[in-house]
């Protein structure tokens, strides 16, 4: 089973990031199941949303510390969230992306996804498929940009530590 | 795409495509995190969904459309289900013809709650069957289970969801529609079972309780309840979500699922407990399962104190069954919510820190001014309390004190169950009489922008029928009714209160100016509006 957490402020796109990701796995044919608290979250507090997915997942929660991946869309949320990823996880944070390449810097969310998407186990046109499935027409260019300056960015050799894409962000 | 139909659903959705499903004639409830978009997806699908003032107005509409062979759906959040009590505990006697589905979604570790109370103490109290799924798939199979259990025994059934399960995403194959209601709506008259005065309620009582025998029978022999073969060392008896996080935390132990947790099969549970060498029971909030099962005589154990508060995870129930009472981790805090920069309601509060005011709040968004930097909320209770606690405090405190308190209240929270409030100051007003500010902000914020009846516009933003704050204040000859935008001029709003303090006399101000979040879509519907209404004159001429 794969354990993501995905961490951000409310209006980040963070629980649009988890629906996303989950779509992917779930158009898979995976058993996926995606959580998170909403409410008071919305009015720019502290956002996370938990995406499990596998041959059969029970708990929609991730236990602590055990994330594979820990994605942060607010360098501010890396520490309050670092509890969650397991040792060995992959923490990826809003450094991996370089400043002024994305087209919208409310993409980030979806850069990020980029960054992610090329641990898992699935092909980009999935990804693609699911970012326009999940994304209103006239946000769709933009973000399919996101998600290949994401990808390019994680395959691009700068990342020496495998585990961290984008610097830990705890400056 | 060929293949069984496969979708990837939160629970409150999967309730609603089982309503669609199960031929729900009408949906109607209160917003409340985390039950909300149950209505919203119910109306996505093509039901009839519509937004009560409050959560015992939709539960006695709910009950009128039973009462007709039709079915209907009642949702609300836990705290909702106080306002609905009223009627649920006589719509059980009386029953229903058609299908009434209540849904209580729970708020175990109050994500968006001002309290964490177990509405599982409902069933009980109420006599109403309950059925609590454990993830999407069940909250769409026991939707229709619940349809069905109300139709054949004729009683309301609740439907018990918690947060976890409402928001969480998991996979759906949905069964399909159910038949449609065997009758057509229609009225009989039956005068012995819907009039409950005590003649005609005392059979009726001893009808429900014969009714809930047949139903605890059927849940014996037939209910959605489920056990699975492990280890007789350890063996588990859980209900909704827990039942999740139990699998995962020990996939070895022999488990009872229970479906319809009341009224419980405990004949069942007996022959499950005498099976072990050791019971225990994993459930969220109160032991409300232990203490039945303890109170049937079997020997059961339960979880440390520390564990009824706050949400179960896997973590969590590897402890309960280590019996490991020791502290647990806290999770470093997050940045809390805020009001939003440029809400209207952040001018309110900065005038009312600065008179230095005793401010009775009420539930919505602008509780969020009880932190900084504001700090500007002294208490907060429930719907609507805010004016009833706000004529308290006046009525007790010496007057210097009692002339700096005023009552906050969102314009949804005032429909919901601040008019009543209102009645009351007219009739016994504080000597040194009273402010009241409806903080009028044109929707229901804190839950996601819902509409309700001071908007006029329905659930699906159609135009509608429109209750007038300011008319209704008039109309009960309060002595000075203001309406102003407090973002124009803070300094001329911050006089306007304190003027309003100082005259001590009844007042009610209106603080009018739509959300941020909500104006832009406000306007769309507005002019949509305009359009039709201008496209009807056309036709006319």
């Amino acid at each position: 089973m794969t354990n993501i957490v995905i961490a951000g402020l409310g209006g980040q796109g963070v629980l649009k990031a988890s629906d996303i990701v989950a779509d992917v796995a779930f158009r898979a044919g995976l058993d996926v199941k995606k959580s998170e608290i909403h409410g008071m979250s919305q009015r720019g507090g502290s956002v996370s949303s938990d995406v499990r997915f596998g041959e059969k997942v029970y708990s929609p929660m991730v236990p602590p510390g055990e994330a594979d991946y820990l994605v942060v869309l607010s360098p501010d949320q890396v520490e309050p969230n670092r509890w969650q990823l397991r040792e060995g996880g992959t923490l990826i944070t809003p450094g991996a992306i370089a400043e002024n390449t994305l087209r919208d810097k409310r993409s980030l969310n979806v850069a990020l996804l980029g960054c992610l998407s090329v641990d898992l186990p699935f092909p980009e046109a999935a990804w693609q498929e699911a970012i326009r499935q999940n994304l209103a027409p006239k946000l769709h260019a933009t973000n399919l940009q996101a998600l290949a300056i994401g990808r390019a960015a994680a395959q691009g050799g700068e990342a020496a530590n495998k585990h961290v894409i984008g610097g830990s962000g705890s400056k | 795409m060929s293949g069984p139909d496969r979708r990837l659903l939160s629970g409150d959705e999967a309730v609603a495509l089982a309503a669609r499903d199960g031929d729900i004639a009408l949906g109607t409830g209160y917003p409340g995190t985390p039950s909300t978009e149950i209505l919203e997806s119910f109306s996505q699908l093509g039901g009839r969904a519509q937004w009560a003032p409050n959560e015992k107005v939709a539960l006695e509409v709910g009950l009128g459309v039973a009462y007709t062979n039709a079915r209907a759906l009642v949702t609300m959040k836990h705290v909702g289900l106080n306002v609905a009590a009223d009627p649920l505990f006589t719509a059980t006697y009386t029953g229903v013809t058609g299908a009434l589905v209540v849904v209580s979604a729970d708020d175990p570790g109050m994500a968006s709650s001002q309290n964490e109370q177990d509405n599982r103490r409902y069933a009980v109290a109420a006599g109403a069957p309950m059925l609590e799924p454990a993830d999407s798939q069940e909250a769409y199979d026991f939707t229709l289970l619940a349809i069905q259990v109300s139709e054949r025994w004729g009683i309301p059934v609740l439907l018990r969801l918690t947060t976890r399960v409402c928001h969480s995403k998991t996979v759906v194959y949905p069964a399909g529609a159910l038949a449609a209601s065997n009758a057509p709506a229609t009225f009989v008259r039956d005068i012995k079972g819907r009039v409950m005065i005590p003649a005609y309620a005392r059979p009726a009582h001893r009808r429900l309780r014969e009714k809930l025998a047949r139903i605890a029978e059927w849940n014996e022999a037939e209910g959605p309840n489920r056990e699975i073969d492990g280890d007789r060392s350890l063996g588990i008896i859980t209900a909704g979500i827990s039942f999740m996080h139990v699998r995962e935390a020990a996939p070895e132990a022999a488990l009872l699922k229970l479906g319809m947790t009341y009224p419980l099969p405990l004949e069942t549970i007996r022959r499950f407990v005498r099976s072990l060498f050791r019971c225990v029971v994993v459930e969220e909030g109160d032991p409300y399962l232990l203490e039945a099962i303890c109170a049937a005589g079997l020997r059961a154990e339960g979880k440390p104190e520390a564990f009824r508060f706050g949400e179960l995870n896997v973590d969590r129930v590897k402890r309960i069954l280590a019996r490991d009472a020791s502290p647990e981790l806290t999770p470093p805090p997050g940045k809390p919510p805020e009001l939003c920069h440029g809400c209207p309601h952040r001018a309110v509060f900065a005038a009312l820190r600065n008179l230095d005011c005793i401010v009775a709040s009420d539930i919505g968004c602008y509780t969020l001014a009880v932190l900084p930097p504001f700090e500007a909320v002294d208490t907060c209770v429930c719907m609507g309390a805010s004016i009833g606690v706000g004529l308290g405090l006046r009525h007790a405190l010496p007057p210097e004190q009692a002339r700096r308190v005023v009552s906050t209240i969102g314009d949804s929270t005032f429909i919901h169950s601040g008019i009543t409030g209102l009645v009351e100051m007219v009739y016994n007003p504080p000597k040194t009489g009273h402010v009241v500010i409806i903080l009028d902000n044109g929707t229901t914020a804190m839950t996601g922008l819902q509409e309700h009846p001071g908007t006029g516009r329905t659930l699906a933003h159609q135009p509608t029928g429109k209750v007038v704050i300011e008319d209704l204040a008039r109309s009960l000859s309060i002595a000075s009714v203001h309406v102003t935008d407090p973002t124009i001029n803070p300094a001329a709003f911050q006089e306007l209160v304190a003027a309003s303090l100082a005259r001590g006399e009844l007042t009610v101000i209106v603080a009018r100016r739509n959300c941020l979040l909500a104006a832009g879509k406000i306007k769309e519907y507005e002019r949509s509006a305009a359009r039709e209404t201008e496209s009807c004159i056309e036709q006319q001429d």
